[in-house]
């Protein structure tokens, strides 16, 4: 694929950047506001979608790409997996302890550890949408070839 | 007992299932390896907890303590029947993973196949130990995708239509599942299985609930693949590695299906009289009609997997005839009989199942094919598989002294005594077709006229040493009809399922 026109190509690149911001303000806000790493991560994964419909899939090495997205999918998860299991080392042995100090409801640094739970959850999101969106793309461009 | 060790049987597979693909980009050996030494830890670990007996232990995920009795946290509960499936679903996962360092060597794309092995084990885990209907079902569909995703392992094109066919009849059995889920949190306003029993038990049997339990046999049916919804079975358990078929025919189906039904039945519905006949009486069903279906193969992995239908079909047939007579009423030996003999049943199924998948593995593996009639002679070319592959036909068969005796003798016993005169008879009668069927195996694959130029081999050592695990297991397993040892693993199953109303008040506190 060679990607779109020009002025698509501009358009994208400039939509991108605040779909991804957008995307990091959802996650981050994930305990305040409706929305959390799902949804967030959801957008983020958008952003680079977006990005390479309006490129054309030479735009990035596929392969290696989904090569990474998928590394970045287990390591999230194993840090998620990790904070959790670190309220069970970190005092009473309860899975899931929300160790640190609580804060006050409606900062943003607030929620223990709910906000970190978000962050990672967003970033499992984000790459695996992304692997299987590449994953696709790879198959269809391997049975044209 | 601490009772946060019953949360490591769910996060160590987990982290192990998504450190193998940062692990493996390293170390080649990472995944083979590191699964196998897990699978050996939760063993141990399970085998340690059954030594010291703790009767039922509750553990609250995120330290939430119940507000004016009513249960918040995410509850995972061990009793004596979860361990007796822990130990099934940890010892057959230690063993299969062991067989396939050697086994999977052949396929590409090795570290996925033990990230999926384990997110499977993870997830059965996690529905033997849910304290609630919703983590259950999240639990179940971990185990069931990965699952799906092992099917299709060999991205053949009939291991993809297996996978398929797989795919959907799943699903529907997940929707009804599901739907049942709803239907009682609509009722009940709570998913914790202790509070819905005792909100159960005090509204009694109406009939919304016997309609929700029909769902739920329904959808638990599907996943279990008793006779009316069995079609996905002999395709999903003959495609997939061998390893991965003795995992979904000796442990997945007892556990997300089998296991479900009985503990929602027993522990959490009153128990009802009509629902009890309708679940024995799909077992029976299972029991023969699979056991016909089978004789007629030719392909001996197909052969093994309708087995699987008609031993399940055992299983159900006893612990149904132990919910009609609990149902009844009243103090009831037979009962304990009953569900005990279909309880003992389950795990010398998940050893002798288990081990005669490994065998039809390794015979594919040395001789190339699964077709009986393009086998013959192998007898002298592969003396450990004969003599595994012979121990489990005879224990599947009922043969003495293998496992496989006692457990449908204690069966039939208890149909004799509890009045079920046609179901002792048809579970004979499958028993003897049974055995014909393991005679035409061994017949066409060991002792009939050799194939010339035959290229098979014996197979690797490791291979080997798990399959004479699971046949000394086959033999070992007898032993649990001694009192000493059944007082340690059968009988706090068995008191669990007995005891039904027990559960939710041990759960609860109270």
């Amino acid at each position: 694929m060679w990607g779109m026109s020009v002025i698509v190509k501009k358009i994208t690149q400039l939509m991108c950047a605040l779909i991804f911001v957008y995307g990091i303000y959802i996650i981050t806000h994930g305990h305040l506001t409706p929305g959390g790493g799902f949804a967030g991560g959801a957008l983020v994964a958008g952003a680079f979608i977006l990005l390479i419909l309006a490129n054309g899939s030479e735009y990035v090495r596929l392969k290696k790409q989904e090569e990474g997205s998928s590394m970045m999918e287990s390591a999230a998860l194993i840090a998620a997996l990790v904070l959790a299991s670190s309220g069970l080392i970190a005092g009473s042995m309860v899975f899931f302890n929300n160790f640190l100090p609580a804060g006050i409801p409606g900062q943003l640094a607030s929620g223990g550890v709910i906000p970190f739970f978000n962050i990672f959850i967003g970033i499992k999101v984000a790459a695996a949408l992304l692997t299987i969106f590449l994953a696709l793309v790879i198959y269809r461009e391997d049975i044209s070839k | 007992m601490e009772s946060w060790l019953i949360i490591l049987f769910v996060i160590i597979p987990l982290f192990t299932a998504f450190l193998i693909p940062l692990g493996g980009k390293l170390l080649p050996w990472f995944g083979r390896t590191a699964v196998s030494g897990i699978m050996l830890f939760l063993v141990a670990l399970a085998v340690h907890i059954i030594l010291r007996m703790p009767g039922t232990v509750v553990y609250m995920a995120g330290g939430w303590e119940p507000v004016e009795g009513i249960p918040v946290a995410i509850y995972l509960v061990l009793d004596g029947l979860s361990l007796f499936l822990l130990l099934i679903i940890n010892l057959l996962g230690f063993l299969s993973a062991f067989y396939a360092i050697s086994y999977m060597r052949r396929y590409t794309g090795e570290k996925y196949f033990y990230t999926l092995m384990c997110l499977m084990i993870a997830g059965m885990n996690g529905v033997v130990l849910a304290g609630d209907l919703f983590n259950l079902y999240v639990f179940l569909e971990i185990s069931v995708i990965s699952s799906y995703a092992l099917v299709a392992f060999g991205v053949e094109k009939t291991e993809l239509e297996a996978s398929y066919k797989y795919q959907v009849l799943g699903g529907l059995a997940s929707l009804l599942v599901l739907f049942g889920i709803i239907m009682i949190y609509w009722q009940t306003k709570t998913l914790n299985i202790a509070d819905i029993s005792m909100i159960m038990q005090g509204s009694g049997q109406d009939p919304f609930n016997i309609f929700i339990q029909l769902i739920l046999i329904a959808g638990f049916g599907i996943k279990a693949a008793l006779i009316p919804f069995h079609a996905w079975l002999p395709d999903a358990h003959s495609s997939a590695p061998s390893p991965i078929s003795a995992m979904l025919s000796g442990v997945l189906i007892k556990a997300v299906g089998v296991y479900v039904i009985i503990r929602l039945l027993f522990n959490m519905f009153p128990p009802d009289n009509s629902v009890a006949v309708v679940f024995t009486t799909i077992g029976a069903l299972s029991m023969i009609i699979g056991v016909i279906l089978a004789i007629g193969q030719w392909d001996l992995k197909r052969l093994l997997a309708y087995h699987s239908i008609s031993q399940m079909g055992y299983v159900v047939t006893g612990i149904g005839m132990g919910m009609i007579l609990l149902a009844r009423g009243g103090e009831n030996p037979a009962a304990a009989l009953a569900i005990g003999g279909g309880l003992f049943h389950m795990i010398n199924h998940a050893v002798f199942k288990g081990l005669l998948f490994l065998n039809a593995g390794a015979i594919e593996y040395a001789a190339g094919t699964r077709d009986m009639t393009k086998m013959g002679g192998l007898a002298r070319y592969m003396p450990v598989t004969l003599s595994s592959s012979f121990s489990a036909s005879m224990a599947i068969s009922g043969i003495p002294p293998f496992n496989g005796f006692f457990s449908k003798l204690i069966i039939i016993i208890a149909a004799v005594q509890g009045g079920f005169y046609l179901l002792a008879v048809l579970a004979v009668i499958a028993g003897i077709i049974t055995l014909a069927s393991f005679m035409k195996f061994q017949r066409y694959a060991f002792y009939n006229k050799p194939e010339p130029d035959s290229p098979a081999r014996e197979v690797p050592v490791v291979m080997r040493a798990s399959m004479i695990s699971l046949a000394v297991l086959c033999l070992l397993l007898s032993l649990l009809v001694f009192p000493g040892i059944r007082q340690v693993l059968l009988d706090p199953a068995v008191n669990v399922l007995v005891e039904s109303t027990e559960y939710a008040r041990l759960v609860l506190n109270l």
